[in-house]
Formats: structure tokens, sequence, C-alpha cells
């Protein structure tokens, strides 16, 4: 198959970036990401600089891969990274277009990579539980019920792509932030940092740039492991009442 | 090289706990005045750095990826293994330490084994405190399910995402750290050079792959926990990016290499469609817990599956080994595979068995197969097109684990004082084969609780001179590593860097892969220092090196696996004996199972570099077994 694409061609952060278009033969057995690997053989043959994208496990779990897609984050196939989706979903003959994932808290480094860092910031901020090494009791003695460990392990699953952020029209953080407060939130170990943990985490997306959620719900869309908006109306309802319970706490990490 | 394994005498269940009693400590207001440098931010090196940070060091960690979360530890599916005895099947720490040191071939150590199963215990309390949510009985209990070369269940697992699940547990405690300023964090940095000063660890070289700043950090003591070097074989269930560069560049500067030639083939993975391919990719070997492995009982038997009867399919490994059956070990199972594929019997392309679900489907349900292996059978499905509940998988062995790495004695110290090796990257526990569920255990005992104490021991009784980043041996490596980055640029030749990747690892999988012979080890000696010579003259790197340049990252990774291929054919032409997942073809048993020569290879071999261009000197560090007797190992 024949495929024309254009793609997002940036040197650096500090450059302008413009689309280049170029055509690749393919075939229907390969992976995006192995159709890209063959451009990037021609181009390095032809003495052009090859496209840089991120991407690792190309299993869908590491989270590094992801751009756009005719403007639709991780492509068309729903449920899937692009590092697992494949060439028998096009036809010869389709144009695409790759763009990088597009959000100001996510500068773009170099072609379609960019700079997710503002994840990590938000789970330093308090997405976790402080319990150091060592001090832990045996591991049935918390019992979990199997529905709340099922629907923890639900919101645990995502792999901090920066999906959500990129199919957002107003680039919110919410559905990965919201994601890890359910995943903690729902287990017994969470508590007694959840108050905390919601305020914290919602004031650093803040400073990080990232837009806020009006429900429109692209990143449930998008999402390759089908994280639900419901662990947005999770975070709100934390952070409603670490809110009223902490008023003190609460001023001071976000100055209401 | 004097191979001081330090390990502690006497009776094998309070061996650690007294060597721990013995270990200097370092006082708690002194650790802040000592920094670690750790590299890799997998289980092991995450789990580290955390721990480190947690006692009051200061830390340092680097990995090559753009978040600590990346690291492919995350790959890992099926489960992580533990002496609880929740299920009351008679498991205890003392059948595990049995079935690693038997699983392994009997290629291990006796003592660091029996520390692994004593805390393997500790890290499932450590990872269920964290909030690593695992799978769940309804009442409210751990639940556990059996893997490969083991009779009881003892693994714990979280859906198909376990490696997923305590990789976020050891990176939300290491971003707790980098919080609290403890832990400073070098994403997309790649380290490139090891410093010794005074025949001791100091620090490393590292290049920015953002800005390609190359730069040095210096340290008390440097651990690596960069993992295996799976890719050399180019196609391999490894993320892409994973390399032995880290510990190549150590073994040059003085750490010996241990047992390069025992690398892991997991049975269960999909098959290679196509020359374009660029990674394989795994099925959890839980699946084996309830698809049955099968190939048509005549060669050459092109009909569809669904029209093979029962009687006209040989259920290989149920039939070989009965006791066993589909959960042999991933050697057995591997081997048995290649076995039926030689004969003609392969399916699909040739080199692919069938993995059945059909039996368990009609037992427990669509819907109980699928709450056990949605996600993988969906990944399956992504990947192949083909519908996993109605026709069976096609699975293919493929490199998946390398159990050699960094020779490190009972501290996790290299053979360079003040050099430690954790995780995947050091050699230590799994001898010649690692059994599943295995893998995860280790890094976490390494990184959580062992490694910690260690140090400590270490720095209290080492004194370091006071240096900095303007010493001669730091100037040195740094000018090495810039003049390797300038001579890629500059060769400008024609092929570009996979290829030579692509050639390398068809070569190694041929000669040096699931099975093995002299005249082809031989061959590949003599082949691979000419394709590194090619390599040299004919590779192709476009752009500058003060960018982000991924085929220059590339180059370096390639350059190194291309002299560390040469190392593992040496090694596994020097062992003339078939252990774990080294199978030499001329030694084996008259039905074909791997057969070893403890007389003359009872030793785990530590290579020390002797300079560029001379063959490496083979240390031996003997192993003796005083607990599991070296038998023959029987699945039957």
């Amino acid at each position: 198959m024949k495929l024309t694409l254009h793609i997002w061609r940036q040197k650096s952060s500090s450059e302008t970036g413009k689309m280049i278009p170029y055509t690749v033969e393919a075939n229907e057995h390969m992976s995006f990401l192995e159709m890209l690997d063959v451009l990037n053989e021609d181009l390095n043959a032809r003495g052009e600089e090859p496209v840089a994208f991120d991407h690792d496990c190309r299993e869908g779990i590491c989270g590094s891969c992801g751009f756009m897609i005719n403007g639709v984050a991780h492509g068309p196939q729903p449920s899937t990274t692009i590092c697992q989706l494949h060439m028998r979903h096009f036809k010869s003959g389709d144009t695409l277009y790759l763009e990088p994932w597009r959000a100001k808290a996510f500068p773009v480094i170099r072609d379609l990579v960019v700079d997710r860092s503002a994840f990590d910031r938000i789970i330093a901020a308090g997405g976790f539980v402080s319990v150091p090494t060592g001090s832990a009791p045996d591991g049935n003695d918390i019992l979990i019920p199997k529905k709340y460990a099922d629907r923890s392990m639900d919101a645990a699953a995502c792999i901090g792509c920066g999906a959500c952020v990129a199919a957002c029209p107003n680039a919110a953080a919410a559905l990965f932030t919201g994601a890890k407060i359910s995943h903690l939130g729902l287990l017994p170990q969470g508590q007694p940092e959840r108050d905390e943990r919601a305020l914290k985490m919602v004031a650093q997306v803040k400073q990080e740039m990232f837009g806020s959620c009006t429900n429109i719900g692209e990143c449930e869309a998008v999402c390759p492991k089908e994280i639900k908006l419901e662990v947005i109306a999770r975070m709100n309802r934390d952070y409603l009442r670490a809110c009223w319970t902490n008023r003190h706490e609460a001023q001071r990490t976000d100055g209401i | 090289m004097d191979l001081k394994s330090k390990c502690p005498t006497g009776p094998i269940e309070t061996r650690w706990d007294r060597y721990r009693f013995e270990l200097k400590l370092v006082n708690p207001a002194n650790k802040r005045k000592y920094n670690i440098i750790v590299v890799g931010s997998g289980l092991a090196g995450g789990s580290a750095s955390a721990t480190l940070a947690e006692l009051g060091y200061n830390v340092k960690c680097f990995c090559f990826q753009d978040s600590p979360r990346r690291a492919h530890s995350i790959a890992a599916q099926g489960g992580i293994n533990a002496a609880k005895n929740y299920q009351n099947d008679g498991d205890s720490i003392y059948r595990l330490f049995y079935d690693t040191v038997k699983g392994g071939d009997f290629r291990a150590r006796e003592s660091n084994v029996y520390r692994l199963a004593q805390i393997s215990v500790n890290i499932i309390d450590q990872c269920v405190a964290q909030g690593v949510p695992f799978a769940r009985e309804y009442g409210g209990t751990l639940t556990n399910r059996s893997f490969g070369g083991a009779q009881v269940s003892r693994t714990f697992y979280a859906r198909g995402q376990t490696g997923q699940q305590l990789l976020i547990g050891a990176y939300q405690a290491l971003e707790r750290q980098i919080g609290l300023g403890k832990v400073t964090m070098f994403p997309r940095t790649e380290m490139l050079d090891l410093i010794v000063i005074d025949g001791k660890a100091r620090g490393i070289v590292v290049r920015n792959l953002v800005t390609g700043k190359v730069e040095s950090h210096i340290a008390d003591a440097v651990v690596l926990g960069t993992g295996g070097y799976g890719n050399v074989f180019y196609l391999s269930t490894n993320a892409k990016g994973s390399n032995c560069t880290a510990i190549w560049r150590a073994y040059k500067r003085g750490a010996a290499m241990a047992n390069p030639c025992f690398t892991q083939i997991h049975p269960t993975c999909i098959p290679v469609s196509g020359d374009y391919q660029s990674k394989l990719t795994l099925m959890s070997e839980s699946l084996r817990n309830d698809g049955r492995i099968w190939v048509p009982k005549k060669a050459g038997d092109k009909r569809p599956p669904n029209q093979i009867p029962d009687s006209e399919r040989d259920y290989y490994l149920e039939r070989r080994y009965p006791s066993f059956g589909n959960l042999v070990p991933r050697d057995v199972a591997s081997r048995a595979a290649k076995a039926v594929c030689d004969e003609g019997r392969g399916v699909g392309t040739g080199l692919g068995v069938y993995l059945d679900f059909a039996d368990a489907i009609k037992r427990l349900g669509k819907q109980g197969v699928k709450e056990r292996y949605a996600n993988l059978f969906d990944m399956y499905e992504r990947i192949t097109g083909e519908n996993p509940y109605e026709v069976p998988m096609r699975i293919y062995p493929a490199i998946h684990y390398t159990m050699g790495g960094l020779w490190v004695d009972y501290n996790l110290m290299t053979t360079v004082p003040g050099l430690y090796s954790i995780g995947e990257a050091n050699f230590s526990d799994h001898g010649a084969n690692r059994l599943g569920a295995s893998a995860l255990m280790q890094g976490l005992a390494d990184g959580y609780f062992v490694l910690p104490y260690t140090i400590g021991d270490y720095l209290a009784n080492t004194k370091l001179e006071k240096i900095d980043e303007s010493h001669a041996a730091v100037r040195d490596a740094e000018t090495s590593v810039a003049r390797q980055t300038k001579r890629f640029l500059e060769i400008k030749g024609k092929r570009t860097v996979a290829s030579f990747h692509r050639e390398l690892g068809k070569l190694i999988w041929d000669e040096c892969g699931m099975a093995r012979n002299e005249a082809g080890l031989k061959r590949a000696l003599s082949t691979i220092p000419e394709l590194r010579e090619e390599f040299w003259k004919n590779v192709s790197v476009l752009g500058s090196g003060e960018e982000l340049n991924q085929s220059l990252e590339n180059a370096g990774r390639v350059a190194d696996f291309l002299e560390f291929g040469e190392l593992m054919c040496l090694d596994a032409l020097r062992r003339n004996e078939s252990c774990g997942g080294h199978f030499r073809e001329e030694f084996q048993t008259p039905e074909g199972e791997a057969q070893r020569n403890d007389d003359l290879y009872s030793y785990a071999a530590a290579w020390e570099y002797a300079g560029e261009g001379k063959t490496p000197i083979l240390n031996k560090e003997p192993l003796s077994f005083e607990y599991v007797h070296p038998s023959q190992r029987s699945y039957k």
C-alpha cells in the first residue's frame, strides 16, 4: 500500500516547525511505527534526517508513543496506542496528517516528540502513598473488597501517554490526574492522605498551565486504556471535600 | 582477578540475618553527606533510588526515557512470586528457594537464592501498602495463580499488567522523594561511561539526549540498574531502547561480565510476520495455565486448526512431560517448540505452534476466560487480526530475558569497588534459566531490601577522597565520549544503524539462540568482527551531536552490541555443556534434554576485559550446592 504522510517537522523547541509531505510504501501487517521505521530508513538513505518520535516498548504499555493522526490522538482505532495500531486499518492511497500532542504544558522538543515532564511533577505533588520501605504490614492484613480492587485497577491502568491532554480542547489534565486520585482513593491504603493528595495534585495541575475540564469527554474517547470520565467526577468530589474540611491547607496550597 | 563472593556460611535459613547484623551502618546524620548515583529507573533502579533517599542519602537517578515510569519493567505481564503460602498448598521459603535453584539448572548461588526467597514475602507487603491493586478474592484477600516450573500457586498479579503496577508503585515512591528534594531525576539522559578513580567507581559521564551536552556526575557510589542485553538479538520482547551500553562500558572499566551466554527464550510470543518487523510481543506465560499447546501429528498438515480432529493433534508438552504438562519451565517449553517445528510440524509460517483455549472456554465459559486474560486476548487480536476466542493463538519462542550480566558479590557489588549492579543488569540469582514471575521479585528485592543495607557497609568502611569534575580521570572519560560521538558523525557511510543491528541480531539468533554448536559459534566469532569493522567504516548517522538525535543514540548502543555479541558467543563456546537457556547441541541426553557437566562447569564464568582487540580473560567462581543437590532436571 502507498500512503501520503504530512508530518510536522520541527528541529528544536526554539525553532518553528511546518508540515512536510512524504510518500511511503507499507504493507498491512506492519504496525504504524514500523511503517515510520521504513520511512526513516528511506530518508536516511536519501541523506535526510529521520523523523523523531518517542517509542519504547511497542506493546502499548510504556506510554512513550503517541501523536495525532488526522487530528485524533493515537489514531482511528479505539483503545489502541499508536505502537499497537496496524496498517490493516488503513488503505492504499490514504493521506494522513501526523502532528505532535498539542498543549501548552507539553512543549515540542523535536518533530513528534514532546516534553511530558509536567505529568511527573503532578505525581510528585501527591500521587503516592507515603509508606517508606520496610514499614508495611502483612499483605493480607489489609482486606479490600474485590470490586474496589477492580475499580482501583481500572484507574491504575493509565499509562501516562498524554493523549487525554492532546485531545482536550482545553488541554486539561483532568483524566490523568483523576485516574491517579481514583486509583489511590478507592483503596484503604490511600485514605490517610486523600484530602491532601487532591489539594496538592490539583494545585500542581494549575501551576503547569493545563486548562480546566469542561466535561467535553474527548479524553475518554481517545484513552487507549479506557479510563472513564467517572475518575474526573471522583477527583472533583475529593477536591471539593478537601477544600471544605481542610480550609487552611486549601488556602495554603491553592490560594482559595 | 580475585572473585570473592562474600557469601556467608552456616545454616542457610539464618545466613542473611547474621550477615546483615555484621554489616556496618552509616549513622543517620552522616547519610546525608553521601551522594549515590543510580542509573536506570525500573523496578530495581526505581526502588533503590526511593529507598536510599528514604534512608537519607542524596540520590541522583538517570534514565534515557522521558520519564522514570517508562522503564521496561513496565511490560512484565504475568506476576511476581512470593513464598506467602496464602493458598495453603504447601509453599514455603524453602520451596521457592528449591524451585529457583533447580529451575536455574544449578548455576546460581544458594546463598543469594535463599535470601531472594526470604525477601519475597516483604516485597508483597511493601507493594500492597503502596497501593498496588493486586487481584483479590471476594473475601478481600490476595489471590494467586500458578506459573511454569512450580507446582504451587505463589504468583501475585494485577491482571496482565503486574509489571506496570509494581513499577508505578516504585515510581510513585521515587516521585515522592523527588518532591521532597532527596532525589534529583535526570530523564532523557544516557550514561556513556563510568568514572573510576583510585580503583573505585566515583561517577558517570552522561549525554543529555535533548541538548546533546556531555557532562559528568561525581558520587561516592554508583548503582547500575540498567536491565538486560536481549536486544543484541535485534528481535526480542525488550523495549526498543533497552541496551547494554551502561554495563558494557562498566565492563571496559574493569567490572567482570558473568555468564553472558545465559539468555532466556520465552516460549509464548507472537511469531514473526515479516522482514520489517521491529520487535516481538510476548504473550504472558500465565496463558499456559489454561491454554493447551499442540501441533498437527503429521508434518506439513496445512488444514485450518478447527478441521484437525483431536486424534490427529500432538499435545507434545502434555505427552512428554505428564506431571508438569503445559507448565514446564521456559527453556524446556521453548526447545520442545523448536523440535516440533524442526520436524516440519510448525504452523502458520512454519515457525509457530498452537496455544488453544477451546477446552478452557468449554470449562470456564467465554466470560471466565475473558476475566483472566482479556487484555492479552485483545492485544493478540490487535497485532495479528485473529480472534483467539475462535481460533487458537499461534506462538513461537523469542528472546525475553538475560540471566547473565555484571558479576556481583553477595553485596551486589561488582569487581569495581563502589560499583553496584542490581536487577536484570547483574547475574546473581537465576542461574542458567529464570522461572516465570521471578524477574519482578529479584528487581524489587535488590532495590528495596538488599542494596540499601549493603551499600552502607561499603560507605562506612571506605575512605573516599574528595574529588570534583576537574579531575584528570573525569576529563579523560568525557573526552572519550565526545570522541565517539564525533567519530559516528564523521563516518558518513551508506548503511543505517538499524541495518547493522538487524544483521547482527540474525547472526546471533542463528548461531547463539535456542540451540548452539561449536561450528556455528566459531562462525559467529569470525563474522562479528567483520561486521563491526564494516560498521565503523560504513554506518550513516545524520544530524549533529548537539540536538535530539535518535540515530546517534542508537549508533552508540549498536556499537556496544557489536562488541557484546562477540563475548556472548565466546562464553557459549567455552561452556561445553548444556544448562538452562544455554543448549549446546553436542551435549544432550538421548531424550534431547539439556545435559550438564557438573564436574567441569559448575562455575560462574566472569569475563575480564583485557584491552582493545585482546581476548578477554575467563575467571571462574566455583559453585557449591549444600542444600539442593544437582540432579538432572526432570519435569516428567
